[in-house]
């Protein structure tokens, strides 16, 4: 990335003292493995070889009761594959993660380039509303969840309660635990699903700022020149936006994009806490607990989380392969 | 565009005349597209301000209430937006209370909380200043790689590698042991430190390092003297996102700690207590309140220097 100038630094730092013969750069050689080391000691053990393990203990038939007996027989098997990808509901929980991921991943980001737009110029109290906007993010999942849950509790929310009484709703809406309610819009009955919409709409609350954060960097480190050269030869706010700001987001856009998902692709911790995986809303992660915990099977749990990671991986190569060069070829027009 | 469709003889040439009379003429109009858009904007600039805010804030100000609300007050009447019948703190008082004293014992919680997120800072910060710091100074065979491999590794779902470490733990007996999750955090989150505090160190002048370095200072002299005091607001903006993460983090926790309710955190302890039926919604809210107020105010304190911290770097694009 910054070859130039850190290869000139590297040149005038060898003119400096020398120690014990070795020459300078295998000092630093020495050096910087010896600072590395500890990083490299935990990451390799407590990240590296964990991930590698997985893949082992996906081919064994391992459970939480034959752990101490079963942990180093190594006769491998493709069991677990075949019960994890037979299994009913498995396509479902494919299908509700893909479209969790996808319709999130559009809404929070929308929503973060929205909020960073409005904020973008210095005003009163700009500080204040910045910081408001990023407490989703930063407050504790387990704590914003509750409120939720709360707030959307059919008995004692507030929604419902605001629902009945001023927008007339005959019942109560089980926002969390309804699979499928019907949406009556100019008398016409959608099937919707309502506790996929909820977390969606969840998780867009929540990880909005993360976009917004970045979008407002980028925003702010915009040269103006553009915009106001732009602005000289009649161009209106609007075209301003389309034509000359947005093209620049671009980048920020695209990486988000791709950081969004994958961490949507594999949340666990805020549809755990909503709905438990209940009312059509088990993402391939939740199923991923269940194995673990519920059944103890620790085999079947492994070989699901690999298929996952297998999958967000072909996803992010196709992601790379037909939007990303797209993106850099509309970068050198 | 109805004022050039009159003249419909010719699909082209409407455009250049309209852009040529446009310009002279621009003072004059008091109703000019840009004008208009102008204005609709600055309104709706206010608008979703208004809302972003009642979006971001209310849940927050929600679980507050909620909090000093009495149970049967909130089942009457779930629409209030303010506390009608007062404020009680008795919620407060039952989540603190010890188990002893017929409460939660959400002061264990909160304990082992503070005790498990500074123990990760402290070992993060040892551990990727020193790993950062030789990223961004030191030529050394494979710093590519390792600065590739810090960033890929961290794509796996962490409940992949929950998998392994909850057998691993298991085995060892760590697991249920505040340690034990330390351990983990600190190793999750040392990949995406280093990348915080790389781009920093590579903003310090190397020109004052070697300055030292002439002095015979040692590399470790001068990691301590000169580059770390220059680092320090990325540091201490580090040190607060690894507090952050793991005073809220959640899934290891629920894995490593479930069983063992002395070592609870406050976001497991919240959680469990979800799952009794004879737990009052608004004492769920007041344990919501007790997990998120330190974060907040930490938060609030330190907001421009963490996203000073954590954007640095995203101006380039």
């Amino acid at each position: 990335m910054r070859e130039g100038p850190v290869v000139g630094a590297e040149e005038s730092a060898r003119a400096g003292p020398r120690r014990r013969g070795r020459t300078l750069a295998q000092q630093e050689a020495r050096a910087g493995l010896a600072l590395l080391s500890p990083t490299l000691i935990v990451v390799l053990v407590m990240v590296v070889i964990p991930i590698l393990w997985t893949v082992v203990i996906a081919f064994q038939s391992l459970r939480l009761r034959n752990l101490r007996t079963r942990l180093f027989d190594f006769s491998f098997t493709l069991d677990n594959f075949g019960n994890v990808l037979t299994s009913p509901g498995f396509l479902e929980a494919l299908k509700v993660t893909l479209i969790y991921s996808v319709v999130g991943t559009a809404l929070s980001i929308g929503l973060g380039l929205v909020a960073a737009l409005v904020v973008r110029k210095p005003f009163k109290g700009r500080t204040l509303v910045r910081a408001s906007m990023l407490l989703p993010y930063v407050a504790p999942v387990v704590a914003v969840t509750f409120a939720w849950t709360i707030m959307l509790d059919p008995e004692l929310g507030i929604v419902n309660a605001i629902g009945a009484d001023l927008l007339g709703w005959e019942e109560r809406i089980p926002f969390l635990t309804q699979e499928s309610g019907t949406l009556s819009i100019f008398g016409l009955d959608l099937g919707v699903p309502t506790a996929l919409i909820v977390v969606t709409l969840y998780q867009a609350w929540r990880y909005f700022p993360f976009s917004f954060l970045f979008i407002l960097a980028r925003l702010q480190a915009l040269p103006a020149e553009l915009d106001e050269a732009a602005r000289v030869d009649g161009a209106t706010p609007l075209q301003r936006f389309w034509r000359i700001t947005l093209p620049q987001l671009q980048g920020v856009i695209a990486l988000l994009t791709v950081l969004r998902f994958i961490w949507t692709f594999n949340e666990f911790d805020d549809i755990y806490l909503l709905t438990q995986g209940g009312a059509g809303t088990e993402v391939v992660s939740v199923r991923v607990f269940r194995y673990l915990t519920g059944r103890g099977d620790i085999g079947a749990a492994a070989a699901l989380s690999l298929v996952l990671a297998l999958l967000l991986a072909v996803l992010l190569f196709l992601y790379f392969k037909f939007f990303v060069g797209r993106v850099e070829e509309a970068d050198a027009i | 565009m109805s004022r050039t469709d009159v003249d419909t003889g010719i699909a082209e040439r409407p455009q250049p005349p309209r852009e040529a009379a446009k310009r002279p003429s621009r003072p004059r109009p008091p109703l000019s597209r840009e004008i208009v858009e102008t204005r609709i904007l600055g309104v709706l600039k206010w608008i979703t301000i208004a809302f972003f805010l009642i979006a971001t804030l209310f849940p927050f100000y929600y679980m507050v209430m909620l909090s000093v609300r009495a149970i049967e007050d909130v089942a009457l009447d779930p629409g209030a937006l303010w506390p009608p019948r007062g404020v009680s703190t008795a919620a407060f008082g039952e989540v603190l209370r010890s188990v002893d004293d017929g409460g939660q014992g959400f002061l264990t919680f909160l304990r082992n909380s503070a005790v498990i997120a500074l123990a990760s800072v402290a070992l993060t910060l040892l551990v990727s200043i020193l790993g950062s710091y030789a990223i961004a100074r030191l030529q050394f065979f494979g710093r590519r790689q390792v600065n590739f491999l810090f960033l890929a590794v961290y794509l796996f779902p962490a409940i992949l590698l929950a998998i392994p470490l909850f057998v691993f733990f298991t085995r060892i007996g760590l697991r249920g042991s505040l340690f034990g999750l330390i351990l983990v955090y600190a190793s999750q989150i040392v990949p995406v430190t280093i990348y915080m505090l790389r781009n920093y160190f590579e903003t310090v002048p190397e020109s004052l390092e070697e300055a030292a370095a002439l002095d015979g200072a040692g590399r470790l002299t001068i990691i301590r003297k000169v580059s770390l005091p220059l680092a320090m607001p990325a540091i201490m903006a580090t040190s607060l996102f690894v507090f952050m993460i793991a005073w809220n983090e959640f899934l290891f926790a629920l894995l490593f700690l479930v069983e063992n309710r002395q070592n609870w955190t406050v976001s497991l302890g919240l959680s469990q207590l979800a799952g009794s039926i004879e737990v009052a919604k608004t004492t769920l809210m007041a344990g919501s309140v007790i997990l998120t107020v330190p974060i907040v105010i930490l938060f609030f304190a330190t907001e421009r220097l963490l996203v000073e911290g954590l954007t640095a770097g995203a101006e380039k694009g």
